[in-house]
């Protein structure tokens, strides 16, 4: 009997293995293979003209500290992530609290919100590009109509537009996921709570600190944080608007990455640009998830 | 008069929600009808806001051209890549639901692989696959799609079969059936509305991605998104082919939210919402 049972729990050992053999073997040869090669690579010397495998210390590494560019597509990067976030955030939350009560059509209406968030960036890139074309797309026309007279605003070509056409994208595809999860996480918010903080006399402002905002946080945080790499990793949309340009006007740290990898073939200092990243974004989200735990 | 009241602000907010709803059908609307304009309409100024007519000549010369292969690479790559994916995140998640394996922490750096940017793995995994030789081919990419998603998979199933009673298998396992067994005819049914709403989303995953096939294909498994990036030409944009192509890739879109709206909040929030 005891035999038996002890044969069960040894045979259940490796069958928990084989379960997850697969799991963990594709994410080796995909995540951490990757990972090692880039490190390896990035003290190296490879690019289009030299094939040098030999240890070279940290000279590609010592070029990021000299590289305008590489340094102004982290701060584009930064940038934009900064300014669309919020956006997105506010827009979403409002978004919210108009579908929170009863309203006809109402699971139509959200259907049809939800469509840019579910097609592809680069679609949502042409897309806007199409809308934005300074003759024939809609937008240069509804200016128009306010304006008066003709409008041939060149939107995915002059600097001081080119920024604003590839954020109207982003907030277009992205608001309805954050309104999605910030619907859902209002629909939760304890309704008494809320009436007895009514009875009381509490302030707008008060209600939502005390009451809304806690009740909403798990949730909040963990759409911010899932928008905020995907954001830092931007590269469909502003691939499909503008390639990074006009110059490298609108280039971010993904897009120059993929130009010094694919296009100059500088191999070995792509992969410290890669390396960098990834050290960054780790920093990033562990102090950002310890934060959360501090403050909880 | 408080009831009037109430009626005005009721309309107030519906007034708000279509205006806010066609805020964001419309740049959809507009792809539609330009791929279904003719190109005298595409191309007049001021542009034509409702096409005379439906002209499905660009849809033809997508297909005429053998353009929609591209659309059929996606597809199969798409597909393809879900069921593998699927299998193995499913099998891991349980794994690790039922046997603790790994503790908690297999689990978080199974899903943190997902937070890596797409393009710093990038150049390693074209290197690997040079040497393999399979640049350009399904094999390379499903085997891509379906590495790239077993985290997100594994990490939903975890949620989903959290949810199962333990008490089902137990009685299910005094029955004599095998752990195996178990998992096919207990954990899988009960699972199901999971499994479909994870797939769908792994689908949609692939479907939409475009670096990844960018870098690993060059003619033979080209996919849609890397095709409608193609029409636009420093010489000439190809209106009409962005339009159709484009629209080919939105329509499943289309077929999911207006399906499985209840399952979304759940799959983008990364189980976060359990909605």
């Amino acid at each position: 009997m005891s035999s038996a049972i002890s044969k069960t729990i040894d045979s259940e050992r490796v069958f928990k293995y084989l379960l997850i053999a697969p799991a963990v073997f594709v994410i080796l040869l995909i995540g951490l293979y990757p990972l090692i090669k880039l490190i390896v690579t990035s003290f190296q010397n490879i690019s289009m003209f030299d094939n040098d495998l030999s240890y070279q210390g940290f000279i590609n590494y010592e070029r990021l500290l000299d590289d305008d560019r590489l340094w102004k597509s982290l701060l584009h990067t930064i940038i934009f992530t900064a300014i669309a976030l919020p956006i997105e955030l506010v827009l979403g939350y409002l978004l919210a609290l108009l579908f929170l009560e009863k309203l006809p059509f109402k699971q139509t209406l959200v259907a049809i919100i939800l469509l840019p968030t579910i097609i592809s960036p680069i679609v949502a890139g042409s897309i806007w590009r199409l809308m934005l074309d300074q003759r024939f797309g809609p937008i240069n026309q509804i200016i128009a109509w306010f304006a008066g007279g003709d409008v041939r605003l060149l939107w995915t070509v002059e600097t001081a537009l080119v920024w604003p056409a590839i954020l109207i994208a982003e907030v277009w595809q992205w608001t309805p996921f954050m309104f999605l999860l910030l619907l859902a996480a209002l629909s939760n918010v304890d309704k008494e709570q809320l009436e007895a903080a009514q009875i009381d006399g509490a302030s707008w402002w008060m209600t939502f600190r005390r009451i809304v905002l806690p009740a909403i946080m798990p949730v909040m945080f963990i759409a911010v944080l899932i928008r905020a790499l995907d954001l830092f990793r931007v590269f469909d949309v502003i691939w499909t608007m503008t390639q990074g340009g006009p110059g490298t006007f609108t280039e971010t740290i993904s897009i120059y990455a993929y130009q010094m990898a694919f296009r100059e073939f500088e191999i070995s200092y792509s992969s410290a640009i890669a390396f960098l990243v990834i050290f960054l974004l780790t920093v990033t989200v562990v102090w950002a998830l310890r934060r959360v735990e501090v403050s909880r | 008069m408080i009831r009037w009241d109430r009626g005005w602000r009721l309309t107030l907010r519906v007034a708000c929600a279509l205006m806010v709803t066609i805020v964001f059908l419309f740049p959809v609307y507009w792809l539609a009808a330009i791929s279904i304009k003719t190109p005298n309409e595409i191309y007049s100024y001021p542009p034509v806001w409702l096409p005379a007519q439906v002209n499905l000549s660009s849809y033809m010369t997508l297909f005429r051209d053998g353009d929609a292969w591209s659309v059929w690479h996606s597809l199969v790559t798409a597909g393809v890549s879900t069921v593998f994916a699927m299998f193995i995140g499913t099998i891991a998640a349980y794994s690790i639901v039922r046997f603790r394996t790994g503790g908690d922490h297999l689990a978080i750096w199974i899903i943190s692989q997902r937070m890596i940017p797409p393009i710093c793995v990038a150049f390693p995994i074209f290197l690997l696959y040079v040497s393999w030789q399979i640049v350009d081919t399904y094999v390379g990419l499903i085997l891509l799609y379906t590495a790239f998603n077993v985290p997100y998979v594994t990490w939903m199933m975890r949620g989903y079969i959290q949810e199962i009673p333990l008490e089902l298998e137990q009685s299910a396992m005094v029955d004599g059936l095998t752990r195996w067994s178990v998992l096919w005819k207990v954990v899988m049914p009960m699972a199901r509305a999971g499994l479909f709403a994870t797939a769908v989303f792994t689908f949609i995953f692939a479907w939409n991605d475009f670096l990844f096939a960018l870098i690993l294909t060059k003619s033979e498994v080209v996919t849609y998104t890397v095709k409608v990036t193609g029409y636009f030409g420093s010489q000439s944009t190809f209106w009409s082919k962005i339009g159709a192509m484009s629209m080919l890739g939105v329509l499943p879109m289309i077929l999911v939210v207006g399906t499985m709206q209840r399952f979304i909040v759940r799959g983008i929030s990364l189980g976060a919402v359990k909605g």
